[in-house]
């Protein structure tokens, strides 16, 4: 009855961000620690070699440089759309949906008109996704605004009907027929496919995220709107106190949300795939969600998590084909790098007191 | 006279540098109901929570039925038969009144409801309750949700019982209710406290009353044996001469003035009940009361952020002439120069965002101005330092985090801020709690100071040796309804209290 | 229309198992959105486990099997429950975050298994598990020659028991109303003498074990012990999330809201003249039908027809 706890824990709030980072980077290179052990103990492969092989599978060619760079482009663009709202405490889990609308009414576009100039297609395409995700981010916003209906299942249920919409596109576009698939659309004539510049494929996906990425740090760090998603954000009843209309802020950032995620779903079919299916987002607006809340809404350090996750399935990848086993390994470590990098933020905001210690503190 | 039922021996407790208790003896008898009586911070709620295991003393000794103890939770209490029935009750909404009474207690995992019903009925019975205990919590009005509390404490075999001012949130009749309630308890020989700070109540329900006056013992007596003043004066203590300087008001002239508001809660409880008055510029008009008397809900009116029932609130522009303030959003309602500063039970919740900076707390007011899409940092930028400097606000820097400053520090940021937007109304609560002396008063020369540019204060405070010196005019709120108005320079603290507690004070007895 | 039953029900069988465990997950304040992680766990693990006892011996024992299949499962759902746990009851970590990672771990560990168990076995062809998938696919034996239920394998009936439990574990029993207490308000529930932390971890883990056995009665039932890599356990747990909506945080509900969701999936079948394109709307009825369902509930604001109070938020008592 007397005793104290073993461990008491504190909240500590003066940590410098050089050790918070050190902390951060410290799992991350045990969960890679980790699952090299894991990997030993299925192929039997030096851990070492495990990871230039995996190094090798991201960066071993130009091609490949670019596709890494690519696919970290997309991760990076979901991420960026799904800041404001998460800066505003808005659980948008709907990414994933909101990605498939914006690749729907991209392949829509390149279908319907590609009859366009090439400029104006892809304008046209733009418009057209971006207004499809925002619609889908709007939904969940309006209810959220009028009756404060669960945001993150809604979202998540939207996810599903935006799914099965994709898989009805799908068999309405098949082609060839029976095929169950769009296959690549305008293959030979690549209307309203993203034009190579400076010859480089993929230099317009990079162009469009990283003009995203910039603008949306500065909208949240400078902006009027910013400042509005932030204090709503914090605290609804001070957003209330200084007049800021809180229903407004959520349905315009659900816009901007949901938009951005749509235009990641333009990039991904005009961009990338060429193609639409059920599995153009992929999971990566689960994913997104993991990357945009360990950056803390901070576009840039996005950057840097949404390379490493990337990096990951791409070496992973590698090593599944090379062994002839799954690329699924891919996921599985991810899951167990964000589980320690999860983990992580508990000794960033929070120091642990021994037993022993406290006492002396006291005396 | 009978062994104590509970000693309470040299208790001390200090928060940080506030001393909530010094050195205080309390005992509490068997068959008797104890009044502990004291003003607002005296310390009643800390020593009781000392009895029922949410704080341990930092010195003394408390004995029960002579046997030395030491309490360090809720369940040691239960298990000497303390139980506390506290202002904020903890039920569980979506239960019934049965399942929250038996929550966590031990015993058969099944759960047989129709003998735990049984028992609470004859609990019921014996006291004279009148609870249904298949109902839910959520459906239960306050007395009956305070009824649930007593009989959980009850259920639970505790034999001495504590209630912190149970009679906040009743009707008389429920009131009444109450108090018969009581008195049965005690005739079955149990042990009951009640915290109140009202002296009609000390008179109606007590055998024998224990005055507390800043975290110390003042006295106790017989109930029969004293009168009001007496227990005023103890609750009170002598007047003391703060030395605040107050000058004449400059050329007062109406500024705000409120007529028959009434205002109720979410729970339909009036919380407001016709309240008029009138604030004049260049003057500090202040609002004494219990707390819970309606100073909140006053503010929050007039700033817009509460729903108004009826009555008017208007505002007297010297150029552009009267104009409404009902209707208007606070952002409207601020523009007009009328601000709320200090709600200091949510100090970081309302008023200044915790996780941001001093710039960015300094641009809550002003982040619109201009057509920028950007939101410009200078200004506040710049304000913030000119506050800090001014006020002499002790932070490491203007980039800290604001939850990160102490309490006083918090308050000088937020009230610098509402002054740097020149208002003509100026409205602060509770601007001092938790403050140490000096930056106390660089709080009361800041009001001072802007009553003489001519701006009408509002200043809602709870120590009334500050009132009676700071005020101009001061306004004594009691339940929601206004017990009167009285000058400044001519009343006294004995005074006041008494209007605090009975509505036009010995003049309406 | 017998066969539409039967195809719900089964159906409805896997997110049953998933809603029951969400249930009492969610009872205790923890909205854990790996449900799909924990229901590839759980297939797997069963998968893996009796494909090494199959392979091992020439004449397995169906009994044991279906044993071993439960354990492993079991096992593996467990350990997916207490990685969510530690991580948000002790490191507090956002629990929408945890858990959509751990579904992108489970589902990650489930397919890269499914799909290199082969050749860590040494490339001995298909993987099935034909014994075990025949002991999950018996029926109770009263039941063996009534029409619709002819086909149903135990498992079935194990989920509607467990949901009956389920509900009178969470409305008779002390621990029920303890449980139902932390997650609606857990400062009350701390203050009355209830420990918190380990209620919401045994309510986890627990809830996690048989959301992970619609993982498993999805392997062994539905697709007769294979494998397939193509993301149905993950859809079908977004739906045995939705199932918990939809049957507003009661087992018993869940039950028919189950079949209801089974029936609304296959019901395109029976419709004549339907386009394959627009067979796929119609598999979106369940999602539309939750949809419905969460909207009505947050514009009535009935008290009990929400989810916990508490749910989607730590507990800290130095926060109080």
């Amino acid at each position: 009855m007397n005793k104290e706890p073993f461990i008491r824990i504190s909240r500590r709030d003066d940590l410098p961000i050089w050790k918070a980072w050190l902390i951060r980077i410290a799992a991350v290179i045990i969960s890679l620690i980790l699952c090299g052990i894991i990997i030993y103990g299925l192929v039997k492969l030096n851990p070492l070699k495990v990871y230039i092989t995996m190094w090798q599978g991201a960066f071993s060619t130009e091609k490949r440089c670019w596709i890494t760079i690519r696919d970290c482009m997309m991760l990076l663009c979901i991420g960026v759309g799904l800041a404001p709202a998460f800066r505003m405490r808005f659980w948008n889990i709907g990414a994933e949906g909101q990605i498939l609308v914006g690749g729907i009414a991209t392949a829509a576009c390149m279908l319907y008109f590609k009859s366009l100039p090439t400029p104006l297609l892809l304008l046209v395409m733009l418009i057209a996704s971006v207004t499809a995700g925002a619609l889908w981010g709007l939904v969940p916003a309006l209810f959220k605004a009028r009756w404060e209906t669960n945001e993150t299942l809604f979202t998540l249920m939207m996810n599903y009907i935006a799914i099965q919409l994709t898989s009805f596109f799908v068999s309405k576009w098949e082609n060839p027929y029976g095929s169950n698939s769009v296959g690549i659309i305008n293959r030979t004539s690549q209307e309203g496919w993203f034009p190579s510049i400076f010859g480089q494929q993929y230099l317009l996906n990079v162009i469009i995220v990283m003009a995203l990425t910039i603008g949306m740090f500065v909208y949240l760090k400078y902006s009027k709107h910013g400042y509005e998603i932030a204090v709503t954000g914090e605290s609804e009843r001070t957003a209330r106190y200084i007049g800021i209309n809180v229903r407004r802020t959520i349905i315009r950032t659900m816009l901007l949300s949901g938009g951005i995620c749509g235009l990641a779903g333009f990039v991904a079919v005009a961009g990338a795939s060429h193609t639409i299916s059920t599995s153009t987002a992929g999971g990566r607006g689960f994913t997104a969600i993991i990357v945009a809340w360990l950056a803390k809404f901070n576009t840039f350090v996005m950057i840097l998590v949404a390379l490493l996750l990337v990096v990951l399935e791409k070496g992973a990848a590698e090593i599944a084909s090379i062994y002839s086993l799954s690329e699924y390994a891919s996921q599985m470590i991810e899951g167990i790098i964000l589980f320690f990098i999860l983990g992580s933020e508990f000794f960033i905001n929070y120091r642990l007191i021994f037993r022993s210690k406290a006492k002396e503190v006291q005396a | 006279m009978n062994e104590p039922a509970v000693s309470m021996r040299d208790i001390s407790k200090t928060f940080g540098t506030v001393v909530a208790n010094d050195k205080v003896w309390l005992d509490i008898y068997r068959g008797e109901v104890l009044a502990l009586l004291g003003e607002n911070g005296s310390g009643k709620t800390t020593l009781m929570n000392m009895l029922s295991g949410i704080y341990y003393p930092d010195s003394g000794q408390i004995t029960v039925d002579g046997r030395e103890v030491s309490i360090r939770s809720p369940k040691d209490a239960f298990d000497l038969g303390i139980g506390m029935i506290h202002q904020h009750f903890k039920l569980v909404d979506v239960l019934t009144a049965a399942e929250n009474i038996i929550l966590g207690l031990p015993g058969k995992g099944r759960l047989d409801m129709k003998a735990v019903a049984a028992k609470i009925r004859s609990i019921c019975d014996l006291y004279g309750f009148d609870i249904d205990p298949n109902q839910k919590i959520y459906d239960m009005s306050v007395s009956q949700k305070q009824t649930v509390e007593i009989v959980k404490v009850l259920y639970r075999g505790a034999d001495i019982l504590i209630l912190d001012e149970p009679t906040a949130v009743l009707t008389p009749q429920e009131t009444d209710k109450l108090f018969n309630v009581l008195r049965n308890m005690r005739n079955d020989n149990k042990a009951v406290v009640i915290i109140t700070h009202k002296l009609h109540e000390v008179e109606e329900i007590s055998d024998r009353v224990a005055v507390l006056r800043h975290g110390a013992f003042v006295g106790d007596m017989l109930t029969k044996d004293t009168t009001p003043s007496e227990m005023t004066n103890m609750m009170v203590g002598h007047p003391v001469s703060l030395n605040i300087v107050r000058p004449e008001p400059e050329n007062p002239r109406p500024r705000l003035t409120v007529e028959g508001l009434t205002v109720r809660d979410a729970d339909g409880i009036v919380r407001l009940d016709h309240v008029s008055f009138t604030a004049n510029s260049g003057e500090i008009l202040g609002i004494a009361g219990v707390s819970g008397s309606g100073q909140k809900e006053l503010l929050e009116a007039i700033a817009g952020l509460q729903h108004v029932e009826s009555g008017s609130i208007t505002y007297l522009d010297d150029q552009k002439g009267p104009e409404s303030l009902i209707g208007k959003n606070p952002l409207e309602i601020s523009r007009m120069g009328v601000t709320l500063s200090f709600v200091p039970e949510d100090r970081l919740g309302m008023g200044l965002v915790g996780a941001m900076d001093l710039t960015d707390n300094m641009l809550l007011r002003s982040f619109r101005k201009g057509r920028s899409l950007f939101a410009d940092r200078k200004t506040p930028h710049r304000l913030a330092e000119r506050v800090v400097h001014d006020l002499d606000v002790n932070t490491p820097s203007i980039d800290t985090q604001v939850r990160k400053l102490s309490g006083g520090n918090v308050q000088k940021v937020l009230v610098g801020r509402e002054i740097s937007s020149a208002p003509t109304v100026l409205m602060t609560a509770y601007a001092v709690r938790g403050l140490d002396i000096n930056s106390s008063y660089t709080i009361y020369d800041l009001i001072t100071k802007q009553k003489q540019q001519g701006v009408a204060v509002i200043y809602v405070g709870e120590d009334l040796d500050v009132l009676v010196e700071l005020c101009d005019r001061i306004l004594v709120l009691c339940g929601g309804r206004v017990s009167g108005i009285v000058d400044g320079r001519n009343t006294s603290k004995r005074e006041v209290g008494l209007m605090m507690t009975k509505l036009g004070g010995e003049a309406g007895k | 229309m017998t066969q539409l039953l039967q195809a719900a029900i089964i159906f409805g069988t896997v997110i049953l198992f998933g809603a029951i465990g969400e249930i009492i997950t969610e009872k205790s304040g923890n909205l854990n959105l790996g449900v799909p992680g924990i229901m590839y766990l759980g297939g797997i693990a069963g998968l893996v486990g009796t494909f090494f006892y199959e392979s091992s011996c020439a004449e397995p024992n169906v009994f044991l099997c279906v044993v071993i299949a439960l354990v492993c499962s079991i096992t593996a759902s467990v350990l997916g429950g207490l990685i969510y746990s530690f991580l948000t009851i002790t490191l507090r970590a956002n629990q929408n975050v945890t858990g959509l990672t751990l579904t992108i771990f489970g589902s990650g560990v489930a397919n890269f298994f499914g799909g290199s168990l082969n050749k860590l076995a040494g490339g001995v062809g298909q993987i099935s598990v034909s014994a075990t998938s025949s002991g999950f696919c018996k029926t109770l034996p009263f039941l063996r020659n009534v029409s619709v239920f002819s086909s149903l394998g135990f498992m079935v009936y194990l989920a509607v028991a467990l949901a009956i439990c389920a509900t009178l574990f969470l409305t008779k029993t002390r621990r029920g109303l303890n449980l139902r207490a932390v997650g609606e308000n857990p400062a009350t529930a701390d203050a009355a003498g209830i420990n918190v932390t380990r209620y919401k971890y045994l309510a986890t883990c627990i809830g996690a074990a048989i959301s992970g056995l619609g993982g498993l009665y999805y392997t062994m039932d539905y697709i007769k012990g294979t494998w397939a890599n193509d993301g149905s356990i993950e859809s079908l747990g977004w739906l045995a999330v939705a199932l918990v909506i939809f049957a507003r945080w009661k087992p018993v509900h869940a039950i028919w809201g189950s079949y209801l969701f089974g029936i609304l999936f296959w019901v395109y079948l029976y419709i004549p003249g339907l386009s394959r394109s627009s067979m796929e709307l119609f598999k979106a009825l369940p999602y539309v039908v939750t949809f419905i369902v969460l909207i009505a509930v947050s514009i009535h604001k009935h008290r009990e027809s929400n989810g916990p109070a508490a749910l989607g938020l730590s507990y800290f008592r130095e926060d109080r």
